[in-house]
């Protein structure tokens, strides 16, 4: 194996090779891109993963299931809630468990702001990625007030893991409607603010229109999901098409675009974070009383069988397969993470491009290492 | 000091002469100490200049990116910048091994004395001047773009592939946009009529001539604030660096001392750019002055010439800092689109514009 890989340094006349990352500013983590390079133009990109595998899934097979779900949060740890709300729901599914409406509701919510929060920090890194320091500041002070309102509710900022088998581990802080209302006035007023610093700009509808195009077929081929499949005008969000928790009883609209390139997959995250907060302001003031948590056995065993859920995350399809053989912790787990589908066509989207071209695509598809590489 | 034309701080320069002139018997000698002590003073005038400059930078960075800036060491944070300077200096300057270690060391030598060349020919005030050279204008134009030398030497001498892309990338472009800051600055000079800075700047005494020389004026105005931004190597034109691609650019293998030499010449550049600027398009040291309006005019005297010709060049400084802190950086060959598509001919249709204005005389 070894062996394979010094030979891929060999390369034809006028090329050169440079390893991007893994420490690497645009990187953003331990990926390790092998660039071919003609000059400043991209022939070929290979990325080399396992920096940062931590084994989750081999992991979770000596946790109990109420225990594995807690462990997702270091997955994609943008979106530990909806991680850990896809866990929650496959052993749900398992014990054929039905889930108060009410942690139904605030399940939806917090993973909503987290897919808000999510979006926010990818719109400042895109801006950095692409040379403009500031945006990262203005998508860091909305943010912050995501991230408060998560701590009061759930105790922590980042790795939430508020879901447990059966609702949410705790019922909302009394502040939680009240500040959530404050946040979404204060984040809508800010859009007008995001689109004159970036989305009108000229340098950078130059450096994202038409770049690292992706087209329909090759989106699904490659398995790509989530806003980056979107993009390229493929149907694919789960919330609209297997609806779970809460997503069946809310009004909202499934951004597709047509381009397909860079600036395609912008605009879509761009609407998607309108479309987040007019889903939580149809849930806010709607939040069911009643229980927060269905009751569970106190050692969770899901029946001997095999347990899919699908869930939307900030970036794409994520999928939790449990094969259960009856015991308290399963038997083998099987996470299908968006990231790693996605980054599967980045040297696709990256060839014949700069590599500045190589930066906007890579930023655009909005990679978390971590959860590429689990 | 035959050097220094007429100086207004002439009762200085001259007690400085004759004090020295007591203890130094050999005109030579007394020649070389002389310009010795300029030298000197220029130096550390520039050293405090870029400490202003970084301060200054990091400042106007915190108001555009609401945050505070620095604010602990020293009153409202304006020792942050000396105390992160003492970290360079103490910082062990590395050398890669495989580097050329002699290119490697000059690079950062070179860059700091090209931008520092600069300065010779500008006007701080009236009759302040270290030398007006009668060709200025060629003089400023052709050292400012000994820098590149610099950064293609500190690129390749790296031994790094990222070092090299940036060196690539900045010998394109400093070499094209040198051509639109040339025809940009030509401009002036057939409006005054003369190479010499001294000279344009007194050819502005009814008036700027961003303000006698109509639109063409203008717009070679914005052409050489665009084309110079570009020639320092600052956002959105920081090909050569490039943090987000390039980890750095050129200067990726350096640390301590050389690093903040980068530093420095990148300081030195912004300044000079902009003093050009202010020299050229806004009077440079000259007054506010409307032709006819004689107590106006003297009225606008009374404001010191060093204070007209700092606040042109802040004022151009600040411009150019917001740029940095705005947009996002072009590509490689968007870049060289910008400047080989739309800068280059609208700036030689522009001379042309402005050699038909100076010859039938429609200017003010």
């Amino acid at each position: 194996m070894r062996g394979l890989i010094e030979d891929d340094y060999v390369t034809d006349e006028g090329e050169f090779v440079i390893n991007i990352g893994p420490q690497h500013p645009s990187t953003h983590g331990v990926l390790h891109l092998k660039v071919w390079l003609d000059g400043e133009t991209v022939k070929k990109v290979q990325p080399h993963l396992g920096f940062i595998h931590r084994s989750i899934e081999k992991m979770s097979e000596s946790l109990s299931y109420r225990n594995f779900i807690f462990a997702t949060s270091r997955m994609d740890y943008l979106a530990a809630h909806i991680n850990n709300e896809a866990c929650a729901l496959t052993v749900e599914k398992g014990l054929q468990l039905e889930v108060p409406d009410r942690a139904k509701y605030i399940r939806t919510i917090l993973a909503e702001l987290t897919r808000l929060q999510s979006h926010l920090l990818w719109w400042g890194c895109t801006g950095l990625d692409l040379g403009a320091v500031t945006p990262f500041f203005y998508a860091f002070r909305e943010r912050e007030y995501i991230m408060e309102i998560m701590e009061e509710t759930c105790g922590a900022r980042l790795t939430q893991n508020f879901m447990v088998p059966g609702g949410v581990m705790y019922d909302i802080h009394p502040n939680f409607q009240k500040r959530t209302k404050e946040v979404l006035i204060q984040i809508k007023s800010k859009f007008q603010e995001y689109d004159n610093i970036m989305t009108g700009n000229v340098i950078f509808e130059n450096r994202t229109k038409g770049v690292g195009f992706l087209s329909k077929e090759d989106a699904i081929s490659y398995g790509v999901t989530g806003p980056t499949a979107r993009a390229s005008g493929v149907s694919c969000d789960i919330r609209k098409l297997i609806p779970y928790s809460a997503y069946d009883q809310v009004q909202f609209d499934e951004i597709l675009g047509t381009g397909g390139d860079c600036y395609a997959r912008y605009m879509i995250r761009m609407h998607e974070m309108k479309q987040s907060v007019s889903i939580i302001e149809q849930l806010i003031d709607n939040i069911p009383e009643g229980e927060f948590q269905a009751k569970t056995k106190n050692v969770i065993k899901l029946p001997k069988g095999e347990f899919y859920q699908r869930v939307e995350t900030p970036r794409g399809e994520l999928g939790v397969f449990i094969v259960s053989d009856g015991a308290a912790s399963p038997y083998r787990i099987k996470y299908r993470s968006p990231g790693f589908s996605n980054l599967s066509a980045l040297p696709l989207m990256a060839k014949g491009g700069k590599i500045g071209d190589l930066v906007a695509i890579m930023s655009t598809i909005d990679l978390v290492i971590p959860d590429i590489d689990r | 000091m035959k050097i220094l034309l007429t100086y207004s701080f002439s009762s200085l320069a001259t007690y400085i002469h004759n004090l020295l002139a007591e203890l130094i018997t050999n005109s030579l000698l007394l020649q070389v100490t002389e310009m010795v002590i300029l030298g000197v003073s220029l130096i550390a005038f520039l050293v405090v200049l870029c400490f202003f400059l970084g301060y200054m930078e990091r400042k106007v960075a915190a108001f555009m990116e609401i945050r505070l800036g620095p604010n602990r060491v020293g009153p409202k944070g304006s020792m942050q910048i000396v105390a992160d300077t003492l970290k360079l200096l103490l910082k062990e300057g590395l050398t890669p091994d495989s580097a050329d270690k002699f290119l490697f060391n000059l690079a950062p030598v070179i860059m700091v004395i090209g931008s520092m060349m600069v300065i010779a020919p500008i006007a701080f005030a009236k009759d302040f001047q270290l030398y007006d050279i009668n060709i200025g204008v060629l003089y400023v134009s052709a050292v400012s773009s000994l820098g590149v030398i610099g950064i293609l030497m500190a690129g390749w001498s790296s031994n790094n592939k990222y070092s090299l892309l940036g060196a690539m990338r900045s010998g394109a472009q400093i070499v094209s946009y040198e051509l639109s800051v040339g025809l940009s600055l030509i401009s002036i000079v057939v409006l005054s009529g003369s190479l010499s800075l001294g000279d344009i700047v007194r050819s502005q005494e009814n008036g700027w001539w961003i303000i006698k020389g109509h639109i063409p004026v203008i717009i070679s105005f914005v052409i050489f604030i665009i084309a110079s931004t570009a020639e320092i190597n600052r956002a959105p034109f920081d090909m050569a660096e490039a943090e987000q691609e390039l980890t750095g650019g050129f200067h990726t293998e350096y640390a301590g001392m050389k690093f903040a030499m980068f530093l420095l010449s990148e300081y030195i550049n912004l300044f000079v750019v902009s003093a050009v600027a202010a020299t050229l398009f806004l009077g440079g040291w000259m007054p506010f002055h409307i032709g006819g309006l004689d107590g106006f005019n003297h009225i606008m005297d009374f404001i010191p010439s060093s204070v007209w010709f700092f606040s042109k060049t802040f004022l151009i400084i600040f411009i150019i800092m917001q740029f940095r802190w705005t947009f996002p950086r072009l590509r490689v060959d968007q870049l060289l689109t910008l400047e080989w598509k739309y800068l280059l001919p609208i700036s030689m249709v522009n001379v042309i514009l402005v050699t038909v204005m100076a010859i039938m005389g429609w200017h003010f």
